[in-house]
């Protein structure tokens, strides 16, 4: 993919586009809207897609997170994509659990289970 | 000392960069005393969500206005206290964040997780000021 993002690496596979944040513990209350902004920049170029958002790096998550996932989630649904969330840690898992968040999203174990997830509705 | 037992105080004006310096204080405060890692990241969480709060919703990002921070961290619990000067507002109206109706708003989640993750979560009568405390289970 051509385009470059300052807070995240994006890699197209076939199957799905699988998402990464560039740092850690990036995902607190100051940088949280320009990724936002970056991940809704992603689901914008690439309608229709599966994309995959692996948590791998993911230390740290706040309320506003949440939020900005929320959308991301809808607007991806908008243009009939699909978000999938990935290799979450379980301290942050355990956010997701307490917010039942884990009902609205799709989330899988590993990246592998994700890609096949992804694989199977593709 | 403050009346709340609180011996550290911040003042901070209302902008996230400025939030910082407190979390970070709080943390090295933390660390200092043993805390496990699963209760720095509940008080870690509370803290940001509270100040987040205080500087969004209660000064709204007013420049002229102030967050104060209070906190006192020992080997058996730590205390935070934080207050804005915002016209303040009453907890118990914020919706149910995990009922079936509202799971897809974006918004509404920091309340809730402050709630879960601290020991005690008490809000003033004017609702502009929260004290939070978590123990430290490592100590028990």
């Amino acid at each position: 993919m051509a385009d470059t993002y300052q807070h995240l690496r994006v890699n197209d596979l076939t199957r799905a586009v699988v998402i990464e944040f560039a740092e850690r513990k990036i995902l607190e209350e100051l940088s949280i809207v320009e990724i936002g902004e970056e991940l809704s920049q992603v689901a914008g170029s690439l309608p229709g897609r599966t994309l995959i958002i692996s948590f791998a790096n993911v230390d740290h998550l706040s309320s506003a997170t949440l939020g900005m996932l929320i959308k991301l989630r809808e607007q991806v649904a908008r243009t009939n994509g699909q978000l999938i969330l990935a290799d979450i840690k379980p301290q942050i898992l355990e956010v997701f659990k307490i917010t039942k968040l884990n009902r609205l999203f799709e989330i899988c174990d590993t990246m592998g289970a994700a890609l096949d997830k992804a694989g199977r509705q593709s | 000392m403050s009346s709340d037992g609180c011996i550290n105080e911040l003042l901070i004006p209302s902008d996230l960069l400025a939030a910082k310096q407190p979390e970070q204080e709080i943390l090295a405060a933390l660390q200092r005393f043993g805390y496990p890692d699963q209760a720095i990241f509940a008080i870690n969480l509370a803290v940001e969500e509270a100040l987040v709060n205080a500087i969004k919703h209660g000064n709204r990002s007013d420049p002229a206005k102030n967050i104060s921070v209070r906190y006192d961290v020992n080997a058996t619990r730590a205390i935070i206290v934080i207050a804005d000067e915002g016209t303040g507002f009453c907890p118990a109206s914020v919706p149910d964040c995990t009922a079936e109706e509202n799971l897809s708003r974006p918004c509404g989640r920091g309340i809730m997780l402050m709630r879960t993750y601290m020991d005690q979560v008490h809000y003033s009568r004017k609702g502009n000021m929260v004290r939070m405390v978590k123990y430290n289970r490592a100590q028990s």
